[in-house]
């Protein structure tokens, strides 16, 4: 396979979720960093991410949440992941993943045993995000 | 007088329509009865001594030509993901006028190949990946097509990173590389391949269908039928330079075996609260119902519609609807000729096949609730803004409920989430001219254009 210049990365905002501001935020601040960036936008479902990761062979999946579900809506995403023969993707997710006041650790912990491979809490700069990306694909 | 004339090769029928393009006239038509067996040539002389007997000479300036004899151009497509670049496939080659007898995705199997062979395709369109994504599966699907020594062309419009590759293991074979179907995620570049699958059409489909003698009287080009068709409703709707257009139009062609469905508008969402899911869809989109047809493809409308509403819609009770549906699938030649139950019957299966063949056209709207309120997701287009539908095919044709029928290809209240047009104009195709005039706008659009606005009839308003 020739080798491709950027990574690519796969975003948006998971779920019934429709915070937009973010999204676009993320979406500049990833390209400026010098990754390929396959933007779905708001709403989406985790089929999506995993279609649009296979056609453009992305090397890691960010998804957003921004609205307290995200815990919900990213279940099973690892396995469905595996399925697709996305084996070993690296995915990272990032916003308000949960409800109400409760310690990120706990909610990290909680992340990564569903096979996620960094979790963010609130407030996290790009800056943090593309540090860990180039950690994870570099 | 410069008088040209525009044949269409049919599967059942070949069809002549000679045009005046000084005065911008009609001269005549003429229709031949041609079975898939007989020489499509003795179709054709047929045909013209037909119309020489109507207008008294059968010497053009020009010939033109469009085909869908021997079933026309049958493509199978293959992508990755079915609905990404697997559907960008299937839109180009329905697009081009093809038919899509085989859907393939993800890496192609023994089985599949088997399939394959079976389905003989005059083209086979190959593409996965955006640029600089996936190549695996494209370069697999390359190899395993190269393993079985294919007699059909191949078009390869996948990850540009992959093309040269996949051309290199298909060497031996016809192979025409195109640029990438989906360059990029939610992109669509189909207009390049194409032209490309209508190129190879003219130059190999046309002698392997019998038609080479017949081209020998051409003067130009050559298209399938279904493109000539959507080049004209892309004419009626925008216009050209000379002549302004209807605007955004749905064309519902309801056939024996097929329904094809047009739709020329953007087609994207109206408001704000909506957000749009999927690949956005061509501006000029065609479709092709294989199960919905009036005699052929008879049972398909009846599974789709149910045998209550066939028996509503008709007034006939369920047995005897039954009883008839069954006739026809055997007697397919078989038209309703005065016979009041027989009319009826197709007044339902028609008004039936246009509602189906368009609601699965159309785009869909769905209510979601979010933290932030009440949302709208849409997929595929929308054509609730659209005021124009044109109709054509026999059961609409000859019929006094043309009107009645079409308003079955309108919004509806009872499915509010099939984005169909909410009120439109009603035009028939009495006389059968769009393919004619889809070719005509290749040299003469304006005259194309006004011939169109002259012979189609206006047949009311509904809503």
């Amino acid at each position: 396979m020739e080798k491709k210049d950027k990574k690519v990365l796969v975003i948006g905002v998971i779920g019934a979720d429709v915070h937009a501001v973010g999204n676009k935020i993320l979406y500049h601040a990833f390209t400026e960093a010098g990754f390929e960036v396959v933007n779905l936008g708001v709403m989406v479902s985790q089929e999506e991410y995993i279609a649009a990761a296979i056609e453009s062979a992305a090397d890691a999946i960010v998804i957003s949440s921004l609205y307290g579900q995200g815990e919900l809506d990213c279940r099973g995403m690892r396995e469905k992941c595996d399925e697709a023969g996305l084996k070993g993707i690296p995915l990272l997710v990032g916003g308000n993943i949960v409800i109400g006041k409760q310690k990120f650790e706990d909610v990290e912990k909680r992340f990564k045993a569903m096979g996620f491979d960094r979790a963010f809490p609130p407030g996290t700069s790009p800056e943090t995000t593309i540090q860990a990306l180039h950690e994870l694909l570099d | 007088m410069k008088p040209i004339l525009l044949i269409d090769f049919g599967s059942t029928y070949t069809k002549l329509t000679a045009v005046d393009v000084e005065e911008e006239r009609i001269l005549g038509t003429a229709q031949s009865y041609t079975t898939v067996e007989t020489d499509i040539n003795h179709g054709l002389e047929k045909g013209l001594a037909l119309l020489r007997e109507r207008i008294g000479f059968s010497e053009f300036e020009k010939t033109y030509a469009c085909s869908s004899a021997a079933g026309g151009l049958r493509m199978v497509t293959c992508g990755l993901v079915p609905e990404l670049t697997g559907e960008a496939a299937k839109l180009a080659s329905l697009g081009a006028g093809a038919k899509a007898v085989g859907i393939y995705a993800f890496q192609l199997t023994e089985d599949d190949l088997e399939e394959i062979r079976a389905l003989k395709p005059d083209i086979f369109l190959l593409v996965g990946g955006t640029d600089g994504g996936n190549t695996e599966c494209i370069l697999h699907n390359a190899r395993v097509l190269a393993s079985m020594k294919p007699e059909f062309p191949i078009v390869v419009a996948g990850n540009r990173t992959a093309a040269r590759e996949c051309q290199r293991i298909l060497e031996g074979l016809e192979v025409h590389v195109c640029p990438n179907v989906m360059p990029k995620f939610g992109v669509l570049n189909i207009e390049p391949t194409q032209n490309k699958i209508r190129e190879i059409f003219l130059n190999r489909i046309v002698q392997a269908k019998g038609l080479s003698r017949a081209a020998e009287l051409l003067s130009d080009i050559m298209m399938p039928t279904p493109a000539a068709v959507l080049q004209a409703m892309e004419l009626l709707a925008q216009g050209c330079e000379e002549e302004k257009g209807i605007g955004d139009l749905v064309a519902v062609d309801v056939g024996g075996a097929t329904t094809d469905v047009y739709s020329i508008a953007d087609g994207m969402p109206e408001h704000m609260n909506t957000v749009f899911k999927g690949l956005p869809e061509p501006y000029a989109k065609r479709t092709v119902e294989g199960d919905i047809g009036m005699r052929y493809s008879i049972g398909g409308i009846v599974e789709a519609a149910g045998i209550d509403k066939i028996s509503r819609l008709s007034g006939l009770t369920k047995a005897r609807a039954t009883e008839l549906v069954e006739e026809l699938k055997v007697d397919t030649e078989r038209i309703p000729n005065g016979d009041p139950e027989l009319e009826a019957l197709d007044f339902a299966l028609a008004s039936s096949a246009v509602e189906e063949a368009v609601t699965r056209h159309a785009g869909t709207i769905s209510e979601t609730y979010t933290m932030m309120g009440k949302t709208f997701v849409q997929e595929g287009k929308n054509l609730t803004g659209v005021h124009q539908i044109v109709v054509t095919g026999g059961s609409l044709i000859h019929t006094k409920n043309t009107e009645k029928i079409a308003s079955h290809a309108l919004f509806s209240p009872q499915a509010p989430q099939s984005l169909r047009p909410k009120k439109a104009d009603v035009w028939v195709d009495r006389t059968y001219i769009l393919a004619a005039m889809g070719l005509l706008s290749s040299y003469y659009p304006g005259t194309a254009l006004r011939i169109m606005k002259k012979e189609l009839e206006y047949h009311g308003y509904s809503e």
